[in-house]
């Protein structure tokens, strides 16, 4: 665009001018606030599903099969069920006190810092702002500069705690391919297990943390080869990861909901191999 | 053959103004700016708006169409039904001059503050040399067209005038980024800069700058989120944190990347008081109280001019802006 020069007496030295008189808070007329209600609803209600399940402390293992819910993994108290803890059982059964406890706060961090879930609460619940070119619903405004708030910038270190748990998920799918009398078997719920760990992977990696790491940081990719290609494999994951985010949240929940369906006997599991 | 559609143009100065009603004939292939020009041409003669390419390529018709920023020369007529009504009022977050039109200084003053590309000492203009994966990034950024919706869509300064002083704004985000990934680019504290001086700490990436941009740059996605974590590694990794407490280098970083304080035309043209000296005049009115809209009816060449027939260049004491020194 052309530049004006500039005119004396305008700008922060300046008096003051005002901006134009309309009254209307916002002349949107789209139904602007149906995306911020869709996230709103779903996350309420997926948080509302996960606290109850994590809190339930039971139905989370089928032992015959081996499935265990990634909500209870890895499981480290005294109450697990026989079977199912793989890292011994350090803590006490206490009903405020999660199986997975080690894991649950890192995964919570992790999904609270992500740089799309900011956004997707920023808009749904905080109303910074509800829409675009919709009024902050507050009067003040300080961003992520303040705390708490710029604890926000923590979320590598949340990345680097949930590429350790992908891999403990992984792991439990892969035990999980068994049968009733302790040799190979094939299910159902197996599909549902890996569905879940590839998706958590890509969920995981398309993280923009990541994307920094394995490329972004660098001034000249030309310099490092290898890197670029990481970087631009994760560049196009990263442009999905909303939709990852959301399938996610779904597949944690499908996954639990089946465990929690053959372990308190509602139907038994599909099998196609033993 | 057109038809008649509902408008409601905002109309008025600093201070003060409300929202009008007109029905205007819109035709096949129409955009907004079009409606804007034919309101001028057939009711309104004095209403301001600002324009020039109708391509999307300048960045000057900016304004606020049904709530949504948006460049008027852009937005097909099409996208609207038959009977909707369409509101067109001027940006909300900078201040309104008339009608339309509203002073985008504070874009300008921000662009200033920012420190310019620095080349590497040694390589001469003309000897740049860079690899094309290497400039790649900062090529999205250039795509800019400094419309400015982003900056005003950015709830930051929308909703919070107070904090313009603090925030440059997305505008001047990607341009941050653009010199940090830029290969030749000599600085290694643009982050800091982005950070103390810029406010990105503002930004919580919701993302309106990126809905709104009409050159599709992605801006939270490609320049603040990288630049935010490119902060992280300067200034929220906990090793290097501790290393600044311990050995109190934070009076230094800050010291290392001051804003620009160019004041940008100096020099006589400073001097030149604001002149409006020459009142605008209408252009001529056919008998019908319409104007001529074509340049092949009209007595002179050229399209009609607001000020009526005049001479170039200007009178010095008749001009209205600052006239810089002339450098030979
Ligand atoms: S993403 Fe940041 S810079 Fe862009 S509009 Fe939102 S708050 Fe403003
Ligand atoms: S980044 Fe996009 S929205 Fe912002 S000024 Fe440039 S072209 Fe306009
Ligand atoms: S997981 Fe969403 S940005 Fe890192
Ligand atoms: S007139 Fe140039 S962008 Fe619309």
């Amino acid at each position: 665009m052309t530049t004006t020069a500039t005119r004396p007496g305008v700008g922060p030295s300046g008096p003051q001018r005002s901006r134009a008189a309309i009254t209307a808070k916002t002349l949107r007329t789209d139904r602007w606030w149906l995306a911020p209600l869709i996230t709103f609803i779903g996350l309420g209600a997926w948080v509302t599903y996960a606290t109850v399940r994590v809190f339930m402390h039971k139905w989370y293992f089928v032992e015959e099969f081996h499935y265990l819910t990634p909500f209870y993994s890895p499981c480290l108290t005294d109450r697990c069920v026989e079977g199912s803890s793989l890292f011994g059982t350090p803590l006490p059964s206490f009903w405020l006190i999660p199986e997975a406890s080690f894991t649950l706060p890192f995964l919570l961090l992790f999904r609270l810092t992500c740089y799309y879930y900011r956004k997707a609460y920023y808009r749904a619940f905080w109303l910074s702002p509800p829409a675009c070119a919709v009024p902050d619903g507050h009067e003040k405004y300080s961003g992520e500069t303040r705390f708490p708030l710029i604890f926000q910038n923590a979320h590598r270190y949340a990345f680097y705690a949930a590429m350790i748990i992908s891999l403990i998920n992984t792991w439990d799918a892969i035990i999980a391919f068994r049968s009733g009398d302790g040799g190979f078997g094939f299910g159902l719920g197996n599909v549902i297990l890996v569905g879940n760990v590839v998706m958590l992977w890509a969920y995981t990696l398309s993280c923009h943390s990541c994307r920094h790491i394995t490329g972004g940081r660098l001034k000249h990719f030309s310099k490092h080869p290898v890197r670029y290609r990481v970087w631009t494999f994760v560049s196009k994951l990263n442009v999905r990861h909303m939709q990852l985010a959301w399938i996610t949240l779904g597949t944690l929940a499908l996954t639990d909901f089946y465990v929690m369906a053959l372990s308190a006997g509602w139907f038994s599991d599909l099998r196609f191999i033993g | 053959m057109g038809t008649k559609r509902h408008f409601r143009v905002w109309r008025g100065d600093e201070s003060g103004g409300d929202i009008q009603d007109y029905d205007v004939e819109v035709n096949e292939g129409e955009v907004v700016l079009d409606i804007i020009h034919r309101l001028q041409a057939t009711q309104t003669p004095d209403l301001a708006c600002r324009w020039n390419c109708k391509a999307g390529k300048c960045g000057s018709c900016s304004v606020e169409i049904n709530g949504k920023p948006r460049l008027g020369c852009m937005t097909r007529m099409s996208t609207f039904e038959e009977d909707e009504t369409v509101t067109i009022t001027p940006l909300r977050t900078f201040p309104v001059i008339r009608d339309l039109v509203t002073d985008v200084s504070f874009n300008y003053e921000k662009a200033r503050e920012t420190p310019a590309f620095a080349p590497p000492a040694g390589v001469a203009p003309g000897q740049y040399r860079m690899q094309q994966i290497d400039v790649e990034r900062s090529q999205e950024f250039r795509k800019c067209i400094e419309c400015f919706l982003c900056q005003n869509t950015c709830h930051v300064v929308r909703d919070h005038e107070e904090n313009k002083e603090a925030f440059s704004g997305p505008r001047y985000f990607i341009r941050a980024a653009e010199l940090d990934m830029h290969p030749l680019d000599a600085r290694d504290d643009r982050k800091q800069y982005a950070q103390a001086s810029q406010g990105l700490g503002y930004c919580n990436i919701t993302k309106c700058c990126t809905e709104v941009c009409p050159e599709h740059i992605k801006i939270t996605d490609n320049a603040i989120i990288p630049m935010k974590e490119r902060v992280v590694d300067r200034r929220y990794d906990p090793l290097v944190w501790l290393g600044r407490k311990i050995f109190r280098r934070d009076e230094l970083e800050s010291e290392s990347m001051a804003p620009s304080v160019s004041t940008g035309v100096t020099g006589a043209g400073d001097a030149t008081p604001f002149s409006s000296a020459r009142l605008a005049e209408p252009p001529p009115v056919r008998d019908d109280g319409k104007m001529d809209v074509t340049e092949v009816t009209l007595p002179v060449q050229g399209g009609p001019s607001p000020f009526g027939d005049q001479e170039f260049p200007l009178p010095l004491d008749q001009i209205s802006y600052h006239k810089p020194e002339s450098r030979d």
